[in-house]
């Protein structure tokens, strides 16, 4: 029996040097390979499709508090170790790779309120409702050894949250006011307030680190500026803001996480309207943490879930939520752009990709290539309704569910009913105010 | 109203005596000054303060501005945005960890041991060490006096060139020059006899001298300067002879050098066979060992040729002598001059013989070179040079000629084989003119007739001496490409192949019969016709009668309404508009929306697209490999963000993009200016520190 094969003369295919441009065995005329656009658009659909089969984001869940966790915490050097501190006062260091806890410090009595690393990653500081802060050594202590703190400083009055400068020895907490600390001392070197309230958290600006925001419970955000030992500028929202995050690329944006289910994006420059109000939450946000890229964010929700906004997009492009899952207090977008974590009341932190259907691990280069073409492609086909409808759905526990539906009806109701009171009076007497404006308060100078 | 007491009533009051005159100085000078205004309350003062603070740090921040817009619209970031810096390592220390693992790198580990050369640290051999220390006092001394006087007596002979170049005497440069010229010669002919190889190098020198001569333009009275001399020429003689010794020049330049350090019989018989054969053969020997053998083709080429002039120009004397008729009985406009210039030149070169005779005997010529073999060798490569220009601008050969005769079978053959090729308005009466056709590319195939024209040429005009030229211009018409396309029209002649074609087509035949056997009943065409009528007529707009039988009238079984009222309830539909498939037969086209499709289509022009033809024209353009090619493929997808895995990527710094991050330290500036604590915050920082420090 003769057997055919498949014999090809290398000389068609094969560059007698390096340096020769390389055949293309294709002809590209686009006339004999036409129907472009629903082919691309079949490959589209399929990419979305496949995304949504392969979001798979949950990873792990680290186990071993005893009490809700209350914070969380990146090592500035080591993309495995995190830090948490948790409602009973216990602070624990995670190694993620091997997702186990690697020490335990029973830091303060009653709840860790704050943890900071030091931005060379040699120790880190906690504080907690029993007025004091600790300053800890990174590195566990040796065999016989007792767990101390490096410095403990005790305070007047409970801190609520607690910086580190991201590059010098310095931090800063809150309270009643913005303590500036330098860590040789005991006293604060610098104390900022404005008017009397708690201030809830303080957070340095990563790029200009001599800037400050911090919210307080009388609805206001508050900037300073530690140079100059004095604030800057204040804006009062409708509700109380819970925390707020600077951008790490963006110098003058940050994002406040707030209790009116919002988040609010804003210019410092100017506080009067905010750059973008992310909505989707429905429930109070509780924290929120900038992608090291600056491109999205991740926040943190009483209503049980986490939700990744685009920094630039109103609405959020994903939501993380388990069964288990119960209010959502601290999250933190790991400093490689791939994780997110959380911790939440029930005891757990929980690690997740930051896109959903991402496959871990190595790509080899044609994979990597069929990975960039069907984002390319999802992409170029998303305003399609098809598409667009497979893309945005998602499955939410029925609490959610019910309670966007609910608020949706509420907010048309609200709608409507500003839409029959400008109807049935003076013209011009009742203004229509944009979204962005319609929650700012006012701004204080 | 009281009265006020006001201060110049005191003053007025004083006398003026000495003892209170510095009071009253000073009383004055109190009354020029103004009150101090209030001060602000506390609140207002921060307030201003904050204000301040705060359009300074904007103004701070803004310069980010630039780098964000940047960044946001960047086609691609990435991250760490911060570069690896490039640490130096000496060489020692990277390949401190290497060793030697293929047999090829032991071997040479060995011998650079054997050398006593050094392996590892630090790289320099032991005697280059020694070298490194050895240098003692006296010895930097002595080098740098050497290196003084050298440069002392580089300096003395600079200044002695300088002198020298500026003496304007024509006289003793040409005696220096002369001089010069002379020591070379002498110098050759010593090298010659102590180390020929060496002196053949130097031949080859000249002889590169001479190539880069012949190819540029000096010295071939086409400057400026020549131009106008020429005009001169005739009345002047200065100018003549300037232009003679310009020529004289290039001719000793382009000269070719004779001398080889064989036996003197074959330089003999050489320089026989160089008196025969024209340049194109010189060309060839010269370039079988040349420097550049891309020229080798072209003069393979020449060659050819040159076999195929041999038989009509074995006797060089007799062709010169017909051209030299030939152009005479033309008689044209500019014959006259160029035989000025002939004599001319053929004066000089006799002068130049007797000259260069002298410089040949020193470089070892052969007498053989006898100056008028020499002076035909000349008008030969003249004539060559000299004949196509004639040959285009003066008229073909009269008619009666047998030149004229061999082209016209020529072109009737031409005609046959393509007969697009000659679709011209007027024909082309010489191989000059098809030349230039072919030059207008639409002449691509001529090589068939061309040996017979060849022959002819061969044989009726074996002197004709134009024919050279011609055929050179003739073989520039060969082209490869066409050879190549050319189909051979006999290639069907072959017996095997047709009897192969007639085995296709029964097969083919019976395909053909099987297929109208399956599909007999169906007739596709007629079916879709109807197809299409129907379409046609199911779109079209419809008629509507709103006649009621019985309305004002009687009705019933077989009555019908009056014609009067039909006419007046009837509403004849419109004319729609003409279909998009009137001239298109073989289409239908439905102009219905299709509502399946539309759940896929995009209603609203999505945000960042302010015109519908934008969002068609990006979903249009295919960015998949099976329409781009690889590297567009890749350019095309390139993603917006992308992270190295296991990379921590740190806030952006002013470091990274090229700003200039803040010199003092944020602790420092705090710590410099504390005016913020106020008094009651002192006051709780005393109360604390005493608690704190018993920590």
């Amino acid at each position: 029996m003769k057997v055919k094969m498949l014999s090809r003369n290398p000389d068609n295919y094969v560059r007698e040097t390096k340096l020769d441009i390389q055949r293309v065995p294709r002809n590209y005329d686009p006339a004999l390979h036409p129907f472009e656009v629903p082919r691309e658009y079949v490959r589209a659909l399929n990419a979305t499709k496949l995304e949504r089969v392969f979001a798979k984001p949950f990873l792990a869940s680290l186990d071993g508090h005893r009490d809700g966790v209350n914070c969380l915490a990146k090592h500035p050097k080591s993309l495995a170790t995190v830090l948490s501190g948790a409602c009973d006062g216990e602070v624990r260091l995670w190694n993620l790779t091997t997702r186990k806890c690697i020490r335990t410090i029973q830091a303060h009595e009653g709840f860790v309120r704050g943890i900071c690393t030091r931005f060379c990653g040699s120790s880190f500081f906690t504080i907690g409702d029993d007025k004091t802060v600790k300053q800890w050594k990174m590195d566990g202590p040796g065999s016989g050894e007792e767990e101390e703190p490096l410095q403990t400083i005790l305070g007047k009055t409970v801190y609520t949250g607690i910086d580190h400068h991201w590059k010098e020895a310095v931090f800063a907490t809150c309270g009643q006011q913005v303590d500036i600390w330098d860590e040789q001392r005991t006293s604060p070197i610098c104390s900022m307030t404005w008017g009397f309230d708690s201030i809830s958290s303080v957070k340095f600006n990563p790029i200009e680190t001599f800037l400050l925001g911090s919210c307080a419970s009388d609805r206001n955000i508050v900037l300073y500026d530690m140079r100059q030992a004095t604030p800057l500028k204040k804006v009062i929202l409708d509700m109380r803001t819970n925390t707020i995050c600077w951008n790490p690329m963006e110098a003058f944006v940050f994002t406040a996480a707030n209790e009116d289910y919002n988040l609010y994006t804003f210019d410092m420059r100017a506080l009067d309207t905010p750059v973008m109000v992310h909505m989707d939450h429905v429930s109070a946000v509780l924290d929120v943490d900038y992608s090291p890229t600056g491109k999205e964010f991740v926040s943190a929700s009483f209503d049980k879930s986490i939700r990744i906004f685009p920094v630039d997009k109103s609405r959020s492009r994903e939501v993380y939520h388990t069964k288990r899952m119960q209010h959502v207090i601290c999250v933190k977008w790991t400093s490689d752009n791939k994780y997110i974590m959380c911790g939440s009341d029930e005891m757990n932190i929980r690690l997740w990709k930051a896109d959903a259907s991402e496959k871990l691990g190595v790509l080899s280069s044609r994979e990597k290539a069929a990975k960039d073409y069907n984002q390319k492609l999802k992409e170029k086909f998303q305003h399609h309704p098809q598409i667009k409808r497979i893309a945005r759905h998602r499955h939410l526990p029925k609490s959610i569910y019910s309670q966007i539906l609910e608020q949706r009806v509420m907010k048309e109701a609200r709608r409507r009913k500003e839409v029959n009171r400008r109807k049935h009076s003076k013209p011009g007497s009742v203004p229509i105010v944009p979204e962005k404006k319609k929650h700012i308060v006012a701004v204080v100078k | 109203t009281r009265e006020k007491l006001v201060l110049s009533d005191l003053l007025q009051s004083v006398k003026a005596s000495s003892s209170l005159a510095t009071i009253k100085k000073q009383l004055t000078r109190v009354k020029s000054k103004k009150t101090v205004q209030l001060p602000l309350n506390k609140e207002e003062v921060a307030q201003i303060h904050r204000e301040v603070a705060f359009n300074k740090t904007s103004k701070a921040l803004s310069k980010w501005d630039p780098i964000v817009l940047k960044n946001r619209t960047a086609k691609q970031l990435v991250f760490p945005l911060e570069k690896e810096q490039a640490t130096f390592a000496p060489l020692e220390h990277v390949l401190g960890g290497w060793k030697a693992r293929t047999p090829l790198e032991q071997e040479i580990l060995n011998v650079l041991h054997k050398n006593k050369q050094p392996v590892t640290d630090p790289l320099l051999t032991p005697a280059e060490k020694a070298s490194l220390k050895a240098m003692s006092l006296e010895e930097a001394k002595m080098r740098r006096a050497e290196l003084q006087r050298a440069r002392a007596l580089q300096s003395y002979y600079e200044a002695k060139a300088r002198r020298e170049k500026k003496i304007k005497s024509k006289k003793y440069h040409k005696v220096i020059r002369k001089g010069k010229a002379k020591k070379a010669l002498t110098n050759f002919e010593n090298l010659r006899q102590a180390n020929p190889s060496a002196a053949l190098e130097e031949l080859e020198k000249v002889e590169r001298a001479r190539m880069m001569e012949r190819m540029s333009l000096k010295h071939q009275n086409s400057g400026k300067w020549a131009k106008s001399k020429a005009i001169m020429a005739k009345y002047d003689p200065e100018a003549r002879q300037a232009m003679q010794e310009q020529l004289a020049k290039n001719k000793e330049l382009t000269q070719k050098l004779q001398v080889s350090l064989e036996s003197e019989e074959e330089e003999g018989r050489m320089e026989e066979e160089e008196l025969l054969v024209p340049d194109a053969v010189n060309a060839i020997q010269m370039k079988a060992n040349g420097p550049n053998p891309w020229m080798l083709q072209s003069v393979t080429l020449a060659a050819s040729e040159a076999d195929e002039q041999q038989d009509p120009e074995q006797l060089p004397s007799e062709p010169t002598a017909g051209e030299d008729s030939e152009s005479d009985g033309e008689g044209s406009a500019g014959a006259t001059e160029e035989t000025e210039l002939r004599e001319l030149e053929e004066r000089r070169s006799l002068r130049k013989r007797s000259e260069l005779g002298h410089a040949a005997g020193a470089r070892n010529h052969p007498e053989a070179q006898d100056t008028s073999s020499q002076e035909v060798l000349l008008e030969v490569r003249r004539l060559a040079q000299k004949l196509p220009k004639e040959a285009r601008s003066s008229q073909p050969p009269k008619g009666s000629s047998t030149g004229a005769a061999p082209p016209a079978p020529e072109k009737e053959q031409a005609a046959e084989e393509e007969p697009l090729l000659l679709q011209r308005p007027e024909r082309a009466r010489t191989l000059e003119e098809l030349d230039e056709l072919s030059g207008e590319g639409c002449c691509p195939n001529l090589e068939l007739p061309r040996p017979v024209s060849q022959g002819l040429h061969a044989g009726k005009s074996p002197k004709n001496q134009p024919a050279a030229p011609k055929k050179k211009g003739k073989a520039q018409m060969i082209d490869l490409h066409n050879l190549l396309t050319t189909r051979s029209p006999s290639g069907k002649s072959l017996a095997v192949p047709t009897t192969m074609e007639e085995e296709e087509d029964e097969g083919e035949r019976e395909q053909k019969q099987t297929i109208k056997e399956a599909f007999a009943g169906d007739d596709v065409m007629a079916d879709f016709l109807r197809e299409k009528r129907e379409a046609e007529e199911a779109n079209k707009p419809k008629d509507v009668d709103l006649t009621l039988p019985g309305w004002g009238e009687w009705g019933g079984v077989g009555l019908q309404p009056s014609a009067k009222k039909r006419r007046r309830f009837f509403i004849k539909a419109p004319e729609g508009p003409p279909r998009r498939d009137q001239k298109l037969p073989n289409v239908i086209l439905s102009e219905k929306r299709n509502i399946h499709v539309a759940a896929h289509q995009v209603h609203v022009l999505p945000y960042p697209f302010s015109h519908h033809h934008q969002f068609e024209q990006t979903i249009q353009t295919p960015i998949g490999s099976t329409w781009n090619t690889q590297r567009a493929f890749q350019k095309l997808t390139t993603p917006k963000v992308v992270t190295k895995p296991g990379h921590i990527i740190k806030p952006i710094k002013a470091e990274d993009v090229g700003y200039r991050s803040a010199s003092r330290s944020d602790l420092s500036v705090v710590q410099r200016n504390p005016k913020q604590l106020s008094k009651r915050h002192r006051k709780q920082l005393k109360k604390n520190s005493p608690e704190a420090l018993e920590q």
